[in-house]
């Protein structure tokens, strides 16, 4: 099962309450995966030069302070297990930093805009444990997870961060995981689980790297996944939704002069203001969408 | 409507009966549990009392609202409902004003099920009997092996319905899309609109006098009146897929 919840705000009222309206959404689609949880929330975008970096520790009582002067950040935010650092360098340079002085601590995200909290576990308690609702921001996706192609850890949680600023949630399972990773592998991308998520967004890192668009990145999932799946990818600037030809996995989509949302299941997104009244549909198997603020705003 | 025993329906003048004037129970589902509601429903059944017109509001996008029904209810639901809705049903009407998710209808015996919005996939799947109206449009695998179900869909299908379908009449008028009827065995699909590939065994059949007229009472039964049945085309088996013999043809 598992299930995915997007949110892409196009009022103020509902930025100021994006996460609010995530964690009820996410709290509906626990009943698709009871396992872990995770959210991707784009907000407060960091000036030009500067990285902000989502870091898990696997220690209670992490010394944050200690590992931000090491990697000469400041401190953002601190929520359970996760801190966002902000790094006065670039993405690459950021996260070589990490490495060189904790090689423990994994980097969940980095971009400009991106932040990224997962955690073994019910949705609802990793919610509040993360204090998710007093979150503002743009848009967000969310993923529930009912395991079957890995073990459940923090780490094995959705979203999957691929590149700057860039996430992915994903229903369903990849059959051809393990050859893809190992060509993916010798194009150089790297891999921290066996999850077949990770797969897919290492895949996408690799098109975009290698010069395609989002969307055409997506439209060669069409080609060279195979199994099944429901994708929703966050940008910087907005998200974009994929389901395979075949379309076993659920999707739903719904827009007002308020918001868009996807969800794998339409009561997640009957808890948003206005739903009711919401123009819906049910995406296309086969076909990308994108939702981009530019084009929004 | 019917009156079966112990119903609350009264008789008017020259037996016609009244049930208009019954008010609907109303359920909020915003407050009264689920399973309390299909509960109350299937009482009726059982024990042969209690209200025949119900009304459900908020169901917000609720799994297996008005499930499994084996009685002569009027079923109003006000809004989008989630999986499996009227599934198993028999006898009763269950009528959606919104959307419906994967499997309205899965498994009907008999009855109707109206849904005035759009469907997800699976709709009328497995079904054995009654009819299926959707307003909108049907996703993937609407009437998947259906086994007599007549299911009546105003705009279009998705990919694979039909799949295995056994018998009874899938009537789109809109288009239909890719793989349609993919090992179909005796169900009959007519379809307006363009159809985006045939699946393995499914051809297209002539459209003779009979089945015009048998497009136009599923029409009129599904209440869509500005809908010409000559314009339907219509698809079936080829018979080489299955094994198909002559003396079987009356089992369908």
């Amino acid at each position: 099962m598992c299930g995915i919840v997007g949110l892409f705000a196009k009022s103020p009222e509902i930025e100021e309450h994006l996460g609010a309206h995530l964690v009820a959404m996410l709290a509906q689609m626990s009943d698709r995966g009871p396992d872990s949880a995770g959210v991707a929330v784009y907000r407060d975008p960091v000036a030009d030069g500067l990285t902000k970096l989502t870091l898990y520790s696997p220690h209670r009582d992490e010394d944050w302070r200690t590992v931000a002067s090491a990697i000469g950040g400041e401190i953002d935010s601190v929520r359970a297990s996760h801190a966002v650092i902000v790094v006065p360098t670039e993405a690459g340079e950021a996260e070589s930093r990490v490495r060189a002085a904790r090689s423990d601590l994994r980097v969940m995200s980095a971009g400009r805009v991106i932040e990224l909290y997962k955690d073994v576990g019910l949705p609802e308690i990793f919610a509040a444990t993360f204090e998710l609702a007093n979150l503002k921001g743009s848009h967000a996706l969310g993923h529930t997870r009912m395991a079957t192609e890995s073990r459940v850890t923090t780490e094995g949680s959705h979203p999957f961060s691929t590149g700057l600023d860039l996430c992915l949630v994903h229903n369903g399972s990849l059959s051809n995981h393990n050859t893809l990773r190992r060509m993916l592998r010798r194009e150089g991308i790297e891999f921290q689980t066996e999850n077949d998520t990770e797969v897919a967004a290492g895949y996408l890192e690799w098109r975009l790297r290698e010069g395609a668009s989002l969307e055409q990145a997506l439209e060669g999932c069409l080609e060279d996944l195979d199994g099944f799946y429901t994708f929703a990818v966050g940008t910087a600037n907005g998200f974009a939704v994929l389901r395979d030809p075949i379309a076993c996995k659920p999707a739903v989509l719904a827009e007002t002069d308020d918001w868009v949302a996807m969800a794998s299941e339409y009561h997640a997104i009957a808890v948003l203001p206005g739903a009711d009244e919401a123009r819906m549909w049910e995406p296309e198997p086969g076909i990308v969408y994108v939702w981009d603020r530019a084009a929004v705003a | 409507m019917g009156a079966g025993a112990g119903d609350r329906v009264r008789l008017g003048p020259g037996g016609r009966r009244v049930t208009t004037m019954l008010e609907a129970e109303v359920i909020d589902l915003a407050v009264t549990p689920l399973r309390d509601l299909n509960q109350r429903l299937h009482d009726v059944a059982l024990s042969g009392e209690g209200p025949t017109r119900w009304r459900i509001v908020n169901p917000r996008g609720a799994h297996a609202v008005a499930c499994g029904l084996d009685a002569e209810l009027e079923v109003e639901i006000d809004g989008h409902v989630g999986y499996y809705c009227a599934g198993m049903n028999k006898l009763a009407t269950v009528r959606v004003r919104g959307n419906a998710s994967t499997g309205i209808a899965e498994n009907m015996m008999s009855g109707l099920v109206v849904v005035e919005g759009s469907v997800s996939q699976s709709a009328g799947a497995t079904a054995h009997g009654g009819l299926l109206v959707v307003h909108g449009d049907a996703a993937a695998r609407c009437g998947i092996s259906m086994k007599g179900v007549d299911i009546v869909v105003r705009g279009s299908v998705g990919h694979l319905s039909a799949f295995m379908a056994q018998t009874g009449n899938l009537v789109v008028c809109g288009d239909a899309g890719d793989a349609l009827g993919d090992s179909i065995y005796e169900a009959r699909l007519y379809v307006r609109g363009g159809v985006a590939g045939l699946g393995a065994d499914c051809i297209e059949k002539e459209m003779r006098a009979e089945h015009v007229e048998q497009v136009r009472g599923l029409l009129e039964r599904a209440r869509i009146d500005d809908v010409d049945a000559a314009e339907f085309r219509r698809y079936g088996s080829a018979r080489r897929l299955y094994n198909f013999t002559i003396d079987n043809a009356g089992a369908y």
